[in-house]
């Protein structure tokens, strides 16, 4: 069985954001970009599904421009077999929409027939938390959505997810599309022999042309701020007046 | 993305002493796709592994007990980077040994020269001059970081001058008996396998100098007091000594009599790999004053607005990136088959020369917490002293620039 990976480059998680001059979006050209946390959390579950035999080939695929291959090579690195880069070079006031990668997506899942489709739950630089379930509706498949744990044999998927009501299990029928949570695993560090082999590992490059596949956006983002500076608070005498304050100052009573 | 931010660093985070890398250098021209995932990856090993005991090592003077930071690099496999892949090596070249050098200097001066001296001074020199035999015998526990690796050269009473070494070796039935003490030996207390230069012919000056493999437990050998130094602590430096210690002839490292090949060209590539010893401590004195100068508040701002401070952080980052750029451009040339002994010498001087007036300029930074202990300053400045000493002096480095330019002419 083959398990497809969608990656996605983002800022560093350490990375603190700044707004671009134009307003246009955040700045991105020189800050340390990696690739999004749980989305490593997919590839580690991938790989370990492939140590354990439930699995024969793991595949990586990302959608961005030409520097997202970093991330892909990341992906290799940590032990994928290979990978796909779907090139798109993203204006910021027209982003990239979760339903135009999971298009993208789709259009891959038809190619390569995978078994399993794993993705992070979401991305840290958007928080859309869209991509996975949009996905599954498109190839009318099952879904499993914040996984923390995944057990697969050959025709389900035996998934624990991670609801505010608790644990719940699902089983899926496969071909299903998973997405990850936190506490789904521990990713690994590429090792460094790991490093070298990916070097010659394949990363095939496409155009959401190739795979006929319509990016278009209908969304326009009209502007960037920062939020509020957060301002020190203030210690008041009585509740008269607090109360005073939220009427007047706060306007919430 | 603000709600991810609040709470993402501190679940994700996998180490407390996580550096941020605050600014892009200039990895486009000195580093490849793989060699910057590389550096990443050894970055991410050392900061989580290493760096949480930096303060420790210095302070006690010891590499930490409850841990095994050697099996823990050779299981990273970071020992046999230039080793052929037969012995568990991982048959780069002496960029990526570079790379590796710098990332674990960053976390600790201490562990970085004690990798260095392991992993080139001894592990290197057995690949590049060993016998099939002696490798196969030496190489595997080394590069597993179960035995530890150390090279003794210097004499208490032959420094610089390292061709009127006294240690002699006398040839007897089945190999030599060697007689003498060398001094400055780093990672001498602790290894278990040896590099020795000893003299098998006195009268023969430099061409009588023989390279020998020499282990823990022989008979005759012993290892004297371990040395107090000022920075570099933890990292064990100690005396050697010989007294009718006998050594078979299948531990010859080379030939008999060509001892001093084996020292000067391992001399020019323990320059060229030690340097990037001093770059990884400017990076970590950046990584200290950089935040710093963000939080600490004096006249309500804070000081890295003041244009001293800032002109400060600008000496120093140049100084790390011009450094960086000499080194792996050097280590380059190298991988590529051309070692010039001046380059080497070059490389080293530069960056160890930087790196201690770095340090200054992080401790000054810091201001009255720049010298004090609780900070890392003052170790960062005492462990980079030890680059414009170590594997020959600045003043040596200068001669042996210019007598290969006088040479060239």
């Amino acid at each position: 069985m083959k398990i497809l990976v969608a990656v996605k480059r983002v800022v560093d998680y350490a990375v603190k954001v700044r707004v671009r001059p134009d307003r246009t979006g955040v700045e991105t050209a020189s800050v340390k970009m990696s690739m999004n946390p749980f989305c490593e959390i997919a590839v580690e579950e991938a790989l370990r599904l492939r140590e354990s035999g439930a699995a024969t080939e793991v595949v990586a695929a990302t959608v961005g421009p030409s520097q997202s291959a970093d991330t892909l090579r990341t992906a290799l690195a940590m032990g994928a077999d290979r990978a796909v880069h779907v090139l798109h070079d993203p204006d910021p006031s027209r982003p990239l929409l979760p339903l135009a990668v999971a298009k993208i997506l789709r259009a891959l899942a038809l190619q390569e027939n995978p078994g399993l489709v794993i993705l992070g739950k979401q991305a840290i630089d958007d928080d859309c938390n869209q991509t996975g379930q949009m996905l599954a509706g498109l190839l009318n498949w099952p879904q499993g959505t914040f996984a923390s744990k995944v057990i697969l044999n050959k025709e389900k998927a035996t998934v624990e997810r991670e609801v505010d009501g608790g644990i719940e299990t699902i089983s899926l029928d496969l071909p299903a599309v998973i997405t990850t949570d936190l506490r789904l695993n521990q990713p690994r560090y590429a090792t460094l022999p790991n490093i070298m082999k990916a070097k010659s590992k394949v990363i095939k490059k496409v155009t959401p042309e190739d795979l006929d596949v319509d990016i278009r956006s209908d969304m326009e983002v009209v502007e960037v701020t920062e939020p509020p500076k957060r301002k020190a608070g203030v210690i008041l005498s009585s509740v008269d007046e607090l109360v005073d304050r939220l009427k007047n100052e706060a306007r919430v009573l | 993305m603000a709600a991810a931010q609040r709470w993402l660093p501190g679940i994700l985070r996998r180490g407390d002493g996580l550096a941020r890398r605050l600014y892009s250098s200039a990895s486009s021209l000195l580093f490849d796709d793989t060699q910057e995932q590389f550096k990443e990856s050894v970055h991410k090993f050392a900061q989580e592994t290493i760096a949480p005991h930096a303060a420790a090592i210095d302070a006690s003077n010891h590499f930490p007990k409850d841990v095994n930071l050697w099996k823990l690099m050779g299981d990273f496999n970071l020992h046999g980077l230039t080793a052929p892949e037969e012995y568990g090596g991982m048959g780069l070249g002496y960029m990526y040994h570079c790379i590796a050098m710098e990332e674990i200097s960053r976390a600790s001066g201490s562990v970085g020269l004690s990798y260095g001296a392991h992993s080139n001074l001894c592990i290197n020199q057995l690949v590049r001059h060993g016998s099939p035999a002696q490798k196969l015998k030496y190489l595997p526990k080394l590069i597993s970081g179960e035995h530890v690796g150390a090279l003794a050269m210097s004499e208490p009473n032959s420094g610089s001058d390292v061709v009127s070494m006294k240690c002699k070796a006398e040839k007897v039935d089945g190999g030599y008996v060697i007689n003498g003490n060398k001094m400055w030996c780093t990672n001498g207390p602790s290894a278990q396998t040896l590099v020795v230069y000893a003299k098998t012919d006195i009268a023969a000056g430099s061409k009588g100098i023989t390279a020998f493999i020499i282990e823990k437990g022989m008979p005759g050998f012993s290892t004297a007091q371990k040395l107090d130094k000022l920075g570099m602590r933890g990292s064990d430096t100690c005396e050697l000594v010989f007294e009718n210690c006998f050594v078979p002839h299948e531990n010859v490292l080379g030939e008999e009599g060509k001892g001093v090949y084996v020292m000067m060209s391992g001399l020019d590539l323990e320059r060229l790999v030690l340097a990037a010893g001093p770059i990884g401590l400017m990076q970590a004195c950046l990584d200290v004053a950089v935040p710093y100068v963000r939080q600490r508040e004096q006249f309500g701002r804070p000081i890295g607005e003041f244009q001293f401070i800032q002109g400060k952080l600008a000496d120093m980052y140049t100084s790390l990136q011009s450094s960086r750029s000499f080194v792996y451009s050097v280590a380059r040339d190298c991988d590529n088959g051309k070692v010039d002994r001046k380059d080497c010498a070059g490389v080293i001087l530069f960056a160890a020369e930087r790196a201690t007036q770095v340090a200054l300029q992080a401790i000054q930074c810091l201001g009255g917490n720049g010298y004090i202990n609780e900070y890392p300053t003052g170790r960062l400045l005492r462990d980079a002293k030890l680059f414009e000493i170590g594997a020959g002096t600045s003043e040596i480095r200068r001669m042996i620039i210019g007598r290969e330019l006088f040479k060239e002419e």
